[in-house]
This record gives C-alpha cells, sequence and structure tokens, in this order.
C-alpha cells in the first residue's frame, strides 16, 4: 500500500549488522511473518513508538518494566476494572524501540456489559480513593522493605560453620538464585500496584481536561495542570531535606569546611575530625533513607544516578543553598504565593464559564481530578525513585558476583542481559560452584555482549517511524490518549532535528510550553544534576529532564529548557513556582545548544531559539 | 446645576448621553474605569443648542426648512447646502468660544504640545433621537491644531446635521428639526505608530479566555477595514502572556494627511513590511486593558487601540473605542454536561467518547 501514513508493521527493515537482534528481548516483542493470525491481528492495529518512555532503544534489562508495565496496565483495564471499550494496551518491538498499541473493545454488546463492572469496580475506587491510597502506600512501602532486606553475597569457597551447626540446610548459592528471584518479583510486584490507580488517575484528569477544552478551545495544558497540581507534593521533600542540611550547616557552624570541597568524601573526612562536624552528618545520614533514593532522571533507566548513588549530586546542591543563605536570598518554596496564583487562576476561569450549570459541572470534575492527582504526582517517589534506586543497585550487586566468576568483563554488562538470561546464567555459575567446576557462561556471554554493544550502537543511529500501522478514528484508552497526545507532537517537532544534516544548522527547537513568559540569555548545558554547581546566576539550564535533584539550580537561573518532559514534569512545576520560562521536551536541547550561546525561551509559545 | 456647554471626558460616563452623545459618554466611562484615553473634552449638546439659540438661528434654519418637500432632491440640496454655510458661517458665542479655547489651551498644555493636533468628531446622541444617527455620522477631522480651526471643525460638525439626506430623514420620519443635537468631541490625536482592534474573546472559536489583538502601523483604518492581513497575537487572558503570534507581509498603512485632516493610505516601505508592529509589551498592556474594559463592562468587548509613538514604552497604549462583542455573545453557549452527574458517569463518557486522533 502506497498512501499509508506509516509504514505496515512488518514492512520495517532490519538494520545491516543487527541481524537476530529479536533474541535480546522476550520473543513475544517481534512482529511476526509465520504466524498468519497473528500477522493480520498485528498489521490491523496502530502501534506508535512511545519516545516519552523510550527516548533511546532499550537495554534488554530495563525492558523488565516495559514487561511489568505491559502486564499491570492491560490487567486493570480488561481484568480489573473492565474500562468499557478498551481492553489493555500490546507492546511490540522494533529495532530496539518500544512500541504500544491500545487493544480496543470491538462488540457493543460486550462494552455495554462492561459498562455496569466499570461503573461498580472503579466507581468504588474513585469513592474511596483516599482511603484505598493510603492502603496502596502500605503495601508499597512493605514491598520496599522487602527488597531492602535482599542480601546478594559473594558465594564463599567453604560455607560457615554456622551453616552446619544451627542445622540451615541451604547454601549461600541456593540463596542468591532465591535472592535473584524475589528481586525480579519485587520488581513485577511494585508494578503491579503503580497502576493500580494510574489509570483511574489519568481517567479523571483527562475528562477534567476535555472539559476545560470544550469550554476554552484555547486554554493550554499547563493551565490545567496548574489547576490541579498539589503544591505539597512528596517529591520535593528531598529538597527539603537538603535546604534543612544547609540550614544545619550553618548553625553548626561548618559551613566553610563544605564550601572548601568539590567532593564529599573529602569534605567527609574533615567533617569527622570535629564534634559539630559529626553532628552534621549524623543528620546527613537520617535524611538519606529514604530521601536520598531520589534518582537524578526519572529512575526509570539503570544509568539513572541516585544521590545515595553519588553524595556529590546532594552535596553540591546543600553548597548551592548555603551560598544562597549567605547572601540573603531566601530558600524558600513561595507556597503561599504558589497557592494564590493557583487559586486565582481557577477563579478567573470558573468566572468566564457561561453559566450556573456550567459552574457545577466544573467544580465537581475539578474536585475529583484534584482528589486522583496526588497519587499521579506522588507514585513517583515511591516506585520510580525510591523502589528503581534499590533495585538498580541489587542488580548490580549480582553483577558483581558475575563479574568476580567471568560471566561478564565490567558491572555495567549485565544491562545488555535479559533478566531470564542472568537467571540462566546464574544456574550455571551457581552449579558449576557447588561442582566445583568451571561454568560454561564465561566462554558464551562476554562475546555474545560485545555483538549486543554494537546493535544497541546501531539501534541508536537509526531513527524510529512515529508509528507503524493503521491509525484508528479514535483512541479511548486512558493513559495512550495521555501518551499519544504528548508523543505525536513531539515527533512532528522533533523529526525536524532528526533531518537536518548538520546539527550546527539548527538553530530554533520547539517543545511544550512549560511555563509562560519569554527571556534571552547565556545557556548552561548540564547534562547531569553533579554539575549544576558550575551555574552562574541569570544563565538559562539545558538539561536532559529535571527532577528534585536538580532543585537548587532554579534559584539561580532564569529559565528552563529540557529535552524529555511533558507540562506535569518537575521543571515545568517549579518553573512556574518561580516564575519563570520553560520549554520541555524539546528532544534534542542538549545536543544543539552549547554552553556560552545566547538563547531565546518562549514559555509561552514552547519556541527555543538560539540568536548567537 | 446649570447645563455645561463644553466638558472634560473624564467628566462624562454612560449618563452623560444625552449631554455628550454616544461616542464620547462611552470614551468618559471608560476613563472612569481606569483606562488609558487619549485626553480630550466635548461641545456638549447644550453649547450646541445654544448655539441655534444665539442670533436667531433656530429661526432662520426653520425658516429655510418650512415646506420643503422630502422627494424635491434639488430643493433639499440647495436648502441644504445654505443652511450649512449659514451655520459655518456664524460666530460662536463669546461664552462657548472662550470655554473652547480655555479647554483647548489646558489640553495642550497637559499634553505637553503647542497647539496640540485633535480629531474632532461628532458625537450623537443617537439613542433619543434616531434622525441622528444620519447625523454626519462620519464626520470626523484629523490634525487640527489651534483655536481658530478648532472652533470651524466644529461648527462643521454642527452643519453635519443638515446634509440633504439627514433632512429628508426626519422629514420622512416627522421629527421636529429643533429637538436635533449633537455634541462634538475634541481628543488629543494620536501618533499612531500601530493601532488595530482587540476581542476580548477569540472570535474565531469563541473562547472567553482568549484576547485577540490585530495591529498594523499607523492608523487603525487599515485593519478595521481589511486591507491588510494585520499581526495576529493570541493573549491568555488569565495569564497575559501570548500563547501565539503570527507576523504577516503588510504591505499599506494609514498615516494623516495634513492637508486634507485625513487618513491617508500609504505603500510601507519594503523593509517595515514583515517586522511586527507592535512590541509584546505593548500587547500585554493592552490586553491588560481589554481584560479590565470586559470587567467594567461585565461581557466580551470589541475595542479599538492605538500605540501614541510620541509616548513613552508604558503610558503610551491608549484605547480609542469599546463596544460589546456580538457574535459570539448571541450564541449559544457550550453544552456543559450535566452536573447532577456522578464524577464516575462524566468519566465514563469521556472515556466512551474517546479521543479522535488528528
Amino acid at each position: 500500500m502506497s498512501n499509508r501514513l506509516f509504514p505496515a508493521p512488518h514492512d520495517v527493515e532490519t538494520i545491516p549488522g543487527t541481524e537476530g537482534w529479536q533474541r535480546m528481548y522476550p520473543y513475544n516483542y517481534s512482529f511476526t511473518k509465520n504466524d498468519v493470525t497473528r500477522k493480520q491481528y498485528e498489521e490491523g492495529m496502530f502501534w506508535f513508538y512511545d519516545g516519552l518512555h523510550y527516548p533511546e532503544p532499550t537495554y534488554p534489562f530495563d525492558l523488565i518494566w516495559d514487561e511489568a508495565w505491559y502486564l499491570a496496565l492491560s490487567q486493570f483495564n480488561t481484568r480489573i476494572f473492565s474500562v468499557p471499550p478498551v481492553y489493555g494496551v500490546d507492546h511490540r518491538i522494533i529495532n530496539g524501540y518500544v512500541y504500544i498499541s491500545p487493544v480496543p473493545v470491538k462488540d457493543p454488546k460486550e462494552i455495554e456489559e462492561r459498562i455496569g463492572h466499570f461503573l461498580e469496580r472503579a466507581g468504588y475506587y474513585y469513592q474511596n480513593w483516599d482511603a484505598l491510597t493510603a492502603k496502596w502506600e502500605e503495601k508499597i512501602k512493605a514491598t520496599i522493605s522487602s527488597l531492602e532486606a535482599i542480601k546478594i553475597e559473594p558465594l564463599p569457597a567453604l560455607e560457615d560453620k554456622q551453616v552446619v551447626f544451627d542445622g540451615i540446610g541451604e547454601s549461600k548459592g541456593y540463596h542468591l538464585l532465591k535472592a535473584y528471584d524475589e528481586m525480579i518479583d519485587l520488581g513485577i510486584r511494585c508494578w503491579q500496584y503503580h497502576f493500580e490507580f494510574l489509570n483511574l488517575g489519568y481517567a479523571a484528569y483527562v475528562t477534567f481536561l476535555d472539559f476545560c477544552q470544550k469550554q476554552f478551545p484555547d486554554i493550554p495544558a499547563q493551565r490545567v495542570t496548574q489547576m490541579i497540581s498539589g503544591v505539597d507534593v512528596i517529591m520535593y521533600q528531598a529538597d527539603e531535606e537538603l535546604k534543612n542540611l544547609a540550614r544545619s550547616a550553618l548553625e553548626l557552624g561548618i559551613e566553610k569546611t563544605l564550601l572548601a570541597h568539590r567532593d564529599f568524601v573529602d569534605a567527609e573526612r574533615e567533617l569527622k575530625q570535629v564534634p559539630p562536624g559529626r553532628t552534621w552528618l549524623a543528620t546527613l545520614e537520617k535524611a538519606r533513607y529514604p530521601w536520598f533514593n531520589v534518582s537524578s532522571g526519572t529512575g526509570w533507566y539503570h544509568y539513572d544516578k541516585s544521590w545515595n548513588d553519588d553524595l556529590n549530586i546532594p552535596f553540591s546542591s546543600i553548597c548551592i543553598y548555603i551560598e544562597q543563605i549567605q547572601k540573603g536570598a531566601s530558600i524558600e518554596r513561595p507556597l503561599e504565593a504558589v497557592r494564590r496564583e493557583r487559586d486565582r487562576v481557577t477563579a478567573e476561569y470558573r468566572a468566564l464559564l457561561p453559566n450556573g450549570e456550567a459552574q457545577a459541572a466544573f467544580d465537581q470534575l475539578l474536585q475529583t481530578a484534584k482528589t486522583v492527582f496526588p497519587y499521579v504526582e506522588n507514585h513517583m517517589f515511591y516506585v520510580e525513585h525510591w523502589f528503581h534506586t534499590v533495585f538498580w543497585r541489587k542488580v548490580r550487586d549480582v553483577a558483581a558476583i558475575m563479574k568476580e566468576h567471568g560471566f561478564i568483563v565490567d558491572i555495567e554488562d549485565i544491562w545488555l542481559l535479559k533478566r531470564g538470561e542472568i537467571k540462566d546464567a546464574l544456574w550455571d555459575l551457581v552449579t558449576a560452584w557447588a561442582t566445583g567446576v568451571k561454568p560454561r557462561g564465561p566462554a558464551v556471554w562476554p562475546p555474545e555482549i560485545e555483538w549486543r554493544k554494537g546493535v544497541m550502537q546501531k539501534f541508536r543511529e537509526w531513527a524510529p517511524p512515529p508509528a507503524v500501522g493503521i491509525p484508528p478514528e479514535v483512541i479511548q484508552e486512558p493513559f495512550t490518549v495521555v501518551l499519544w497526545g504528548i508523543t505525536n507532537d513531539s515527533l512532528k517537532a522533533w523529526s525536524k532535528v532528526r533531518d537536518a544534516k548538520n546539527l550546527d544548522d539548527i538553530k530554533a527547537l520547539t517543545g511544550f510550553a512549560a511555563s509562560p513568559g519569554m527571556v534571552e540569555g547565556k545557556a548552561r548545558v548540564c547534562r547531569g544534576a553533579d554539575e549544576i554547581r558550575s551555574l552562574e546566576h541569570g544563565e538559562i539550564l539545558v538539561a536532559p529532564t529535571t527532577s528534585p535533584t536538580w532543585a537548587p539550580a532554579f534559584a539561580k537561573i532564569k529559565a528552563c529548557v529540557t529535552d524529555v518532559g511533558g507540562v506535569m514534569c518537575h521543571a515545568a512545576i517549579v518553573c512556574r513556582e518561580y516564575g519563570m520560562p520553560s520549554v520541555v521536551g524539546t528532544g534534542h536541547a542538549t545536543a544543539i545548544i552549547k554552553t556560552g550561546q545566547k538563547i531565546r525561551v518562549n514559555g509561552s509559545t514552547g519556541e527555543v531559539t538560539i540568536i548567537e | 446645576m446649570t447645563m455645561p456647554l463644553v466638558c472634560w471626558f473624564q467628566e462624562c460616563n454612560r449618563d452623560s448621553l444625552a449631554l455628550v452623545g454616544g461616542k464620547v459618554s462611552s470614551l468618559g466611562e471608560l476613563i472612569g474605569a481606569g483606562i488609558r484615553v487619549p485626553p480630550g473634552f466635548a461641545v456638549t449638546t447644550h453649547g450646541y443648542r445654544q448655539f441655534f439659540e444665539t442670533d436667531g438661528m433656530n429661526h432662520k434654519v426653520h425658516v429655510r426648512l418650512n415646506g420643503l418637500d422630502e422627494h424635491d432632491a434639488e430643493a433639499l440640496d440647495s436648502v441644504s447646502a445654505e443652511i450649512r454655510e449659514m451655520i459655518e458661517t456664524a460666530p460662536l458665542s463669546i461664552e462657548l468660544e472662550d470655554q473652547i479655547a480655555e479647554h483647548y489651551r489646558h489640553l495642550s498644555t497637559h499634553c505637553n504640545v503647542p497647539a496640540v493636533p485633535v480629531a474632532v468628531r461628532s458625537s450623537a446622541t443617537a439613542e433619543d433621537l434616531p434622525g441622528a444617527s444620519f447625523a454626519g455620522q462620519q464626520d470626523t477631522y484629523l490634525w487640527v491644531r489651534g483655536v481658530d480651526d478648532l472652533l470651524a471643525k466644529t461648527k462643521r460638525c454642527f452643519a453635519s446635521l443638515f446634509t440633504a439626506r439627514a433632512i429628508a430623514y426626519r422629514l420622512r420620519m416627522g421629527f421636529d428639526h429643533e429637538q436635533v443635537a449633537l455634541s462634538v468631541g475634541i481628543q488629543k490625536m494620536a501618533n499612531s505608530a500601530a493601532a488595530g482592534v482587540m476581542f476580548t474573546i477569540n472570535p474565531i472559536n469563541g473562547d472567553r479566555s482568549s484576547i485577540v489583538v490585530n495591529a498594523n502601523f499607523g492608523f487603525g483604518e487599515s485593519v478595521v477595514s481589511g486591507e491588510v492581513t494585520p499581526d495576529e497575537f493570541l493573549i491568555n487572558k488569565i495569564s497575559l502572556d501570548i500563547v501565539r503570534r503570527t507576523v504577516p507581509q503588510k504591505e499599506i498603512y494609514y498615516a494623516v494627511d495634513r492637508a486634507s485632516h485625513s487618513c491617508r493610505r500609504l505603500d510601507l516601505p519594503a523593509e517595515r513590511q514583515s517586522v511586527q508592529s507592535v512590541l509584546d509589551d505593548d500587547v500585554t498592556e493592552l490586553a491588560r486593558m481589554g481584560k479590565r474594559i470586559e470587567q467594567h463592562y461585565g461581557r466580551p468587548m470589541d475595542v479599538e487601540w492605538a500605540v501614541d509613538g510620541d509616548m513613552p514604552t508604558g503610558s503610551n497604549v491608549f484605547i480609542l473605542q469599546a463596544r460589546p462583542e456580538t457574535v459570539w455573545s448571541s450564541q449559544q453557549p457550550p453544552a456543559a454536561p450535566a452536573a447532577s452527574k456522578s464524577a464516575i458517569e462524566h468519566i465514563l463518557s469521556s472515556i466512551m467518547t474517546g479521543k479522535t486522533m488528528a
């Protein structure tokens, strides 16, 4: 078919030199040609590239979270809440990139039947939202504690005597296999909880958004978000801990020691010498758990470092706050002003509605959206940040043992293996250890990993089409509605950049208008949160994404531009609080803009221009 | 209280219609609402009547109109010319002349411009006298300077009530010529660097949270008449930021022609054609004023505005006219979902509707 908008899924060609890449991912993720029924189904569906979650090709191990949400989201839609017109969201991989497709319910009679169940079941969740989310918090905390309690221990040449004297009857080899299984199980469980509320939350948000857009066709998404956003969001707590540590350092008179060092290890050594230093270190240690489990990225990928992984990140932020206080600047969040502004915006929109009936509907939908939104904002701290941070660390502990036994050359090689392959390798490793022979793995995995690294590189250089298959007229799946709305627009804007021959020729970028206003200034590209100390006052921050880890940067800058994110992302929320312009989700700002360039950021239109 | 012959705009409001006519009373109303309007004053209908009571002018006019046949075009024309000639050459009373001159001097001092150029316009009391809507409705003299010229143009406005067409209309409707009255507005000429219209609603989709500004260089005529595709700004009414802008090529503009006291169409120099005609800050200021005007009147408004090139940024945006927007305001609002539905029912219907793929 020549007149189609998007290529057919089976027509996308394998990149030369990557033949056989399918074995890097679960077999059910490949588009198939030899299963006629499945092929027909795949051809009739619309698969869009989930570029928001997967800007890069996915590492085989990292696909665990994709599998986890594939299962979780779908089961809640299809089997638990019975969302009437949609089942789940199907997943595939093309050349390393994840494509997803919402599955509609086609039989009108079935939709009718599902409505009754939905009203009863989802209705119960909406009605008991607060009680159920309180229960959720208990469940998720218990899951995280279980993960933290898992011990990954090296395999001894001879087991400890106590194994005998206590009559334990189990080996460290068995424990390693068991620990790995438990980790994986907890990860999947954690994502079960992740989607328990999320799609219901999105559905309520979309309902309010729909209403606002119908009444006010021009309303920017950032305004809708502003009306329903919470102010005391748990994601901010980590930053509050840093501010407290800055204040405490000044009270204890140890700020000079902190400011004198770039590396936390050096500062720590000196602080340990004096009692106030030790007091401060104790406060720091208390703040670390759980708050320093925030990731400096989204937490979604293995390469997102948390504060606990690299104390230089929070250390650098504490120093910025100390300097701010010394200068007499306020480091408090302007909570009252934020609330006032939110209430003003809400009241003004409400007053513009045509009549009392519309106002009553507005009030009701706003209230529902506000009830569900704290979950939408807060779940990330528990799942993507706290749980994932601990999880990535445990996987690295497993990797250390595999490296010790020659299964991988470097700890970071583990991400090139599927979770099932790791399980197989660990069996090989443990049985060989138990048997007292050489394992098979050291000759199998390192060359395979080398080959996969080459494939990943080729994947990175390939541009995934925004979608494959046949677009439906209407999308009804709430998560997809939110995601596609974001993804489709971004991909269109990004394609211009992708098609450019020379990155230096690109002088303009488009992203989401996240926080209004327009400024010009000098750009500072910071690829990681550990670089924010180099920011100078009045510069414009250009970053891959931001999280609470980056919060101190906002006290110095006058605008913010990010590669990834939507109107609900951290940078957007914080910039609105500070009243500074922000454009997020530009796709490629950190690749195109260079430190020192003069740029113009228009947070009202979403445009970023390189001036000189 | 005696009726003033002349009064300042700021002394007027929506209750001053009979005294100063629609245009001036609405400018006074805007000033009262805290809106920046080019300063000025009005010769009131009382001043107009006094003129007609001086030297038996009423009688002279009456005599000439007596027995006139509304269908006799030739007679209408000649009588009209005669009456207008009479009005334009008759002196004003010393009292009225003094007051106009005094106000004009004050205005010049206030604007810090000697013999300040003004626009002289008739302001009709159309509401209580339908015939008056014919009364020299287009009579506007731009760039009038000095007391003598001002007095002459004021009388010309008076005379505009006696065009052949206006006379015929009153004859047909049976209105007494002596009941006709008119006010004349005298307003500082904005040195219009840019001008245009503003809607405090999106005229395309009826969104009440938007403000749309159309602009071009020079006077607003090029925008009002549709002779150019103007610069267009979409402003969010709640945050006052510019959400979208288009700056097309604009080939012409209007500037004042001092000799003819009117607006003249000119070509825009090539290098200015694609330049944004109004600064972002001025657009924001304009939107802020638009929002206030809407709040004052309690409904979406259609506004004419200008940026005065003589004034510093921050005090250079002026409102020239404001009237209710009529297109969307007369339509049904979008149907709101029934408030009686429960949250889950709203959500269900939103899911069932889904999102249409663009």
